[in-house]
């Protein structure tokens, strides 16, 4: 893998007419190859702030990867990733994380030993100094988790332990949120009130965001953009209206012949 | 004559309670916190007594022999973990082969460059007025709760605690929330480590200090980990007073030796009893309590 020294700024935040570029996040040429499969097939990718995108594909397209690169979970065999005008291709993720970028898994990833205040206390203390009380209020009230603060994550709803995994994203103050399948197994009302909360955290807080997401129904209600992955490439991208009139991405996704 | 009797085994419970929590902690650290089973932890021990007892030949004041003894033996740790340990991660077999081995290099190394004894130190403070015993047994007793009630301190109240308790149970989570989880693994060992440098260094003056000095804390140090169960500090605490319960109560009627063997027993029936340990049997409980309710 190509090491990037993450201070120089090898792409500036400015755009062609010299204003300063909102864009948050672009890939380059990324690809990472298990053995003899490539999961991520040298993509370029671009995302501006406050943008919500969602990305889908068929099961093997490669969505997971690739998140998992940008947060640097796994390291690319080739290839660049800019954020906010910075290389952080070899940034450790942890770093990632100082810098922004907060991932929401598949499988929630809650400490479920712990109560709901407890998890929001590990994110928390890397951003803040003092005031644990009062940024832990504002966080539960806003993720409807104030009545559950002293209850177990493990005894938490399925929704409700959703809702405080994003409130843990959410509490690392990132510009760039990655979410994988974020209302995979919750109920219509549970999925409307995560896209609510999506809506809100682009629209209000700036905050850009990737979803993955199988649900098309809950994908045409959030997202401003779409990207098909297939087999590791970006197969098309666009608005939702013109995704879903693309005969192909039918033929690929949505399993119909045309 | 029985208010002595029962004097006689009070010092003898202090005396193999703190050895039981001495011997076990930096191994139930480690284990506890990063799941590898360290096999050359009586060695890390050994590093820690080598380290006093020649400091202490050389001019140091004791206190500070010791304190170079448990700084010696928390670098040893550190460079060991970057070297070789780090690599070793989520593969307990593999950890286990490779710690047995640098267990039996270090053995034969320290006969090598230092031969088969070393300079003796002596017991300070003399003896205790009532009970047959050195005052030195009741001071490493209270290290002992001090150190034990430090380290619940140390990974219940404060920021590191939490990071290194979140690592612990999440790696992938915990790196998602900014901590460098690698950090807190090499601070981890080297606190197990420290651990057992102090160990080494505390029983430097009442042991006899050759190349085999660390395996004498290690049955005790193994058996309260399996015995005590998953919780680092509560586990610890329970283990300990539970074996040194045994042993003391035996030792006084039988001596030492079939006091080591009522242990061991106990131990055994323990393990077939409680395999998740004692604070697996706690957890147990709470967890039925909480259905029940």
């Amino acid at each position: 893998m190509a090491v990037s020294d993450p201070t120089i700024k090898t792409k500036p935040a400015v755009d062609e007419t010299g204003r300063k570029s909102s864009r948050v996040l672009q890939t380059r040429d990324l690809r990472k190859e298990f053995g003899g499969l490539t999961a991520t097939d040298d993509v370029d990718f671009a995302l501006e702030e406050g943008e919500l995108r969602c990305l889908i594909g068929p099961n093997g397209a490669g969505k997971s990867t690739f998140l998992n690169l940008l947060t640097g979970q796994l390291e690319p065999t080739a290839g660049s990733i800019y954020y906010d005008g910075h290389d952080i291709t070899a940034m450790p993720s942890h770093e990632r994380v100082e810098r922004g970028i907060s991932m929401k898994f598949q499988v929630p990833s809650i400490y479920e030993g712990l109560t709901v205040a407890q998890n929001l206390r590990v994110p928390l203390q890397q951003v803040v100094d003092d005031d644990f009380a009062v940024r832990t209020r504002e966080i539960l009230e806003r993720f409807d988790l104030l009545a559950e603060r002293e209850t177990t994550a493990s005894d938490l709803s399925h929704g409700q332990q959703q809702r405080l995994e994003i409130g843990m994203a959410m509490a690392l103050e990132p510009k760039l949120l990655l979410l994988d399948e974020p209302v995979a197994g919750l109920s219509v009302e549970e999925t409307a009130e995560i896209a609510d909360l999506l809506c809100e955290i682009a629209a209000d807080d700036g905050v850009a965001l990737i979803v993955i997401e199988h649900d098309i129904d809950f994908v045409e209600s959030i997202a401003d953009r779409v990207t098909v992955l297939d087999q590791g490439t970006i197969f098309r991208e666009g608005s939702i209206e013109e995704i879903k009139a693309d005969p192909e991405v039918k033929r690929i996704y949505l399993g119909e012949d045309h | 004559m029985a208010g002595l009797g029962l004097l006689d085994f009070g010092f003898e419970f202090v005396e193999i309670f703190a050895f039981v929590v001495l011997a076990t902690v930096g191994l139930a650290v480690i284990f506890g916190m990063m799941g590898i089973i360290n096999l050359a932890h009586g060695e890390f021990i050994l590093v820690g007594a080598y380290a006093t007892t020649f400091s202490f030949a050389a001019g140091l004041p004791l206190p500070l022999a010791m304190l170079a003894g448990v700084v010696i033996t928390a670098v040893f740790g550190v460079v060991l973990e970057r070297l070789i340990i780090r690599h070793l991660y989520g593969r307990l077999l593999d950890s286990m082969v490779v710690t047995w081995g640098i267990s039996l290099v270090m053995i034969q190394l320290v006969r090598i460059v230092f031969g088969n004894s070393a300079p003796g130190i002596g017991i300070p403070f003399g003896q205790l007025p009532i009970v047959d015993g050195p005052v030195y047994y009741l001071v490493l007793a209270v290290i002992a709760v001090g150190l034990l009630g430090g380290l619940y301190a140390l990974f219940m109240w404060t920021d590191f605690g939490v990071r290194a308790r979140a690592t612990m149970q999440d790696e992938e989570t915990a790196r998602s929330m900014g901590i460098d989880t690698d950090r807190m693994y090499a601070s981890t060992f080297a606190i197990g480590s420290a651990l057992a440098g102090l160990t080494g260094a505390l029983y430097a003056p009442v042991m006899p200090i050759t190349p085999e000095y660390g395996t004498g804390f290690l049955v005790e140090a193994f058996v309260a980990v399996v015995v005590g169960g998953a919780s680092v500090i509560v586990g610890t605490v329970l283990a300990s007073g539970f074996l040194g319960t045994v042993n003391a109560a035996v030792t006084n009627v039988a001596g030492t030796f079939m006091g080591q063997v009522a242990m061991l027993i106990a131990a055994i029936v323990a393990i077939r009893l409680l395999p998740e340990g004692i604070t697996g049997l706690l957890a147990d409980l709470r967890e039925k309590r909480g259905e029940s309710e």
